[in-house]
């Protein structure tokens, strides 16, 4: 009923790296790559025992060093899912390895570090895995795909990240075009509401379309084909009456793609009428179309729906985002945006019934250092809602703020700007290094208290 | 000052608009409600005719692609040219530059027509100019340094009828070894400060306002966060 590829069924165990001894999948490693897994362990073993946190990437780095085929070799043993996109790309990740571990064990990341070297490290912390589930930077795809040749790559959503530092999206969604171009064989999760995605997908032979939803189409009105006008008209699906947007090129033979995969708010609809209950623990409406998407792969790899559903609809955290943490007289929930797209989305997962809602901006380099997708963001009334700009870059924020009419107060110091919310529930919204510094602080505020 | 509502034409926000530039309409509406003054922001697309009617227009930068197909609907409804030549009040950003000069040269190194609205033409400099730019305001009724964020890979050369918007401290600006940023010929002004230029430079964006409504000056707007903006981005240059 599903399309299904071959399953192994094999359910190896867990090993520590470099202890594989003679059988299993560790004797397809050469002796350099198995020197270079040894390695890499013991170095992320000091790492973590000196606090210099999760240690993965130091053994990754370290590995690759000694042998740059690794990738490759900690690859060929397994049947692999890659995942990118500019947003949900950790979110997607989770979900799919939680939907490939109804079927087998999965190596995957634990903390979002998806270029070589994090990937290198996820691989061989769980040598022995039949299956994966990898996230990967958009322009790695094609020499990590390269390397593991997987059998499913899933494609979530192409638009602006941070331009100061990346290049123009127009050029990323060619160079995933070309990098799919070597790999007939692997099937492509593709996003059909988004058009940048479903260019990059559309001359694949084996493509699985998602209406996974478009949030932003502000990327997309000209054809990334043709440089023609995309042309969106509101449509209502034939077989389910849902609403959707449908897009065409009026410059090339080039439009939606009909979906083999959509949703509603209640369901998740599938190849052979196939119509799933699907209520997740994360918010929002973007986590809905990651889901799909992350389901649309299990199965791909062989997962039941209805358990790949189930187990994508249980995850509840990832890296710390969506989590709640008490800080003093505060419960707060932590949500992370890193590009306007993000933004938009996170904010329409504000809970307005909250006491206080602290933005953290900072203009770091790995935030962009370019603070105008500021004024790309919708910014909401939050009626009743102390609303507080924090962040390195919080005055930026804050004439933002003014000029769309919110009211709001400016502490740069977000822990100090949590502090100064009445006591209660605080969501908390911050880009990529806020995120981060305030995390790091929030421990240690609640170790020292 | 005119009774009605002041009409701010936001030109082409689906094709230029790759990094807030939007904001700049908002910016004029929101300097002009908050003195008590009715506004609105006219919104048009690819779908639309260029109004000539507007009080102030507002343009924002591109991609490749996108530009052209922006050069292609201005020349065909010529509506923003014909406001410019009667003295409506028009602020560029960035490759709005670009479309609105002679010729611009793309990344690949086709030669795209402008509307020949300001006398430049722009080709490609050897690098990409990104990062804070700062500049001393060339242009009669601006006093205080103009700060903003340049991104672009263009160099624009001005010709005769073209004077600078000012002159580069800090950062890049036009890129073409002139020390000199932005054009301003007429009624438009142009700069490669791009997004929302008009968040930092309050004194450029009551200029514009002040032409459209025809008056020698508006009445001071205190913002104290703005002023805050100004004192740290200026800092950068330091």
């Amino acid at each position: 009923m599903w399309k299904t590829l071959p399953v192994s069924t094999r359910h190896d165990g867990a090993t520590r790296p470099g202890n594989s001894g003679a059988t299993g999948p560790a004797t397809r490693f050469s002796v350099r790559g198995r020197l270079a897994l040894r390695a890499a362990a013991a170095a992320a073993w000091a790492s973590q025992k000196a606090g210099r946190g999760k240690g993965s990437m130091i053994g990754g780095l370290i590995a690759l060093k000694i042998d740059p085929t690794l990738m490759s070799q900690l690859g060929s043993g397994k049947r692999t899912v890659v995942i990118t996109g500019t947003n949900g790309k950790s979110t997607t990740t989770r979900m799919t390895a939680a939907a490939l571990a109804t079927i087998g064990d999965v190596a995957t990341q634990a903390d979002g570090a998806n270029m070589d070297a994090g990937i290198v490290a996820a691989l061989s912390s769980h040598v022995d895995a039949s299956l994966a589930a990898i996230e990967v930077d958009e322009l790695h795809v094609p020499h990590v795909s390269d390397a593991l040749q997987p059998q499913a790559i899933v494609l979530l959503n192409l638009s602006r990240d941070q331009l100061d530092r990346v290049g123009e999206i127009n050029m990323i969604e060619r160079k995933l075009r070309a990098g799919l171009a070597r790999h007939p064989d692997a099937v492509v999760i593709a996003n059909c509401d988004d058009v940048l995605v479903a260019s990059a997908a559309y001359d694949a032979p084996n493509v699985v379309w998602v209406a996974a939803g478009g949030g932003w189409a502000g990327d997309s009105v000209s054809c990334p084909r043709s440089g023609e006008p995309i042309v969106w008209e509101e449509r209502t699906g034939d077989a389910t009456g849902i609403a959707y947007n449908h897009w065409r090129s009026t410059g090339t033979d080039f439009e939606r793609p009909t979906p083999d995969w959509w949703l509603d708010d209640d369901h998740l609809y599938g190849p052979d009428g196939s119509k799933i209950p699907m209520s997740l623990t994360l918010p929002g409406k973007a986590n809905r179309g990651n889901a799909a998407q992350a389901v649309a792969a299990a199965v791909t790899l062989g997962a039941r729906a209805e358990d790949a559903v189930a187990a994508a609809a249980s995850v509840r955290e990832i890296a710390g985002r969506y989590s709640s943490v008490q800080v003093g007289a505060h419960t707060l929930r932590m949500l992370l945006a890193k590009n306007p797209a993000g933004w938009q989305e996170a904010l329409s997962m504000i809970d307005h019934d909250v006491d206080g809602l602290v933005i953290a901006v900072n203009g770091q380099v790995p935030d962009g250092e370019d603070l105008s997708w500021l004024w790309d963001v919708r910014f909401e009334h939050f009626e009743g809602v102390k609303v507080v700009a924090s962040g390195e870059r919080a005055t930026d924020l804050a004439v933002r703020l003014t000029y769309a009419g919110v009211e709001h107060t400016l502490e740069p110091n977000p822990l100090r700007a949590i502090a100064s919310c009445p006591p209660g529930r605080v969501e908390v919204l911050a880009n990529y290094t806020a995120f981060r510094d305030l995390n790091t602080a929030i421990a240690k505020e609640n170790r020292d208290a | 000052m005119p009774e009605s509502t002041v009409r701010i034409g936001l030109v082409l926000p689906d094709v230029m608009g790759t990094y807030g530039d939007s904001g700049n309409a908002l910016i004029l509406r929101q300097r002009l409600r908050m003195r008590g003054i009715d506004a609105e922001i006219v919104e048009i697309t690819l779908s639309d005719p260029v109004p000539e009617s507007l009080d102030v227009y507002t343009l924002g930068g591109a991609e490749d692609s996108a530009q052209r197909l922006a050069t292609r609907h201005l020349a065909r409804y010529p509506g923003l040219q014909k406001a410019a030549g009667r003295g409506a009040p028009v602020l560029a950003i960035c490759a709005a530059i670009q479309v609105l000069g002679h010729w611009y040269e793309t990344s690949a190194g086709e030669r795209v027509e402008g509307v020949s609205l300001l006398d430049v033409t722009t080709s490609p400099q050897a690098e990409r100019s990104i990062g804070e730019v700062i500049t001393r305001p060339a242009l009669d009724g601006l006093t205080q340094p103009l700060t903003g964020f340049e991104n672009h890979r263009g160099g624009t050369s001005l010709g005769a009828d073209a004077t600078p918007l000012g002159r580069v401290t800090h950062g890049v600006g036009n890129g073409v070894g002139d020390g000199l940023e932005g054009v301003v010929q007429g009624s438009v002004i142009s700069t490669y400060m791009h997004g929302p230029a008009l968040a930092r430079n309050p004194e450029l964006a009551d200029l514009l306002l002040a032409r459209a409504l025809g008056v020698d000056a508006l009445e001071p707007l205190e913002l104290e966060e703005v002023d805050r903006l100004r004192r740290e981005r200026l800092a950068v240059g330091r």
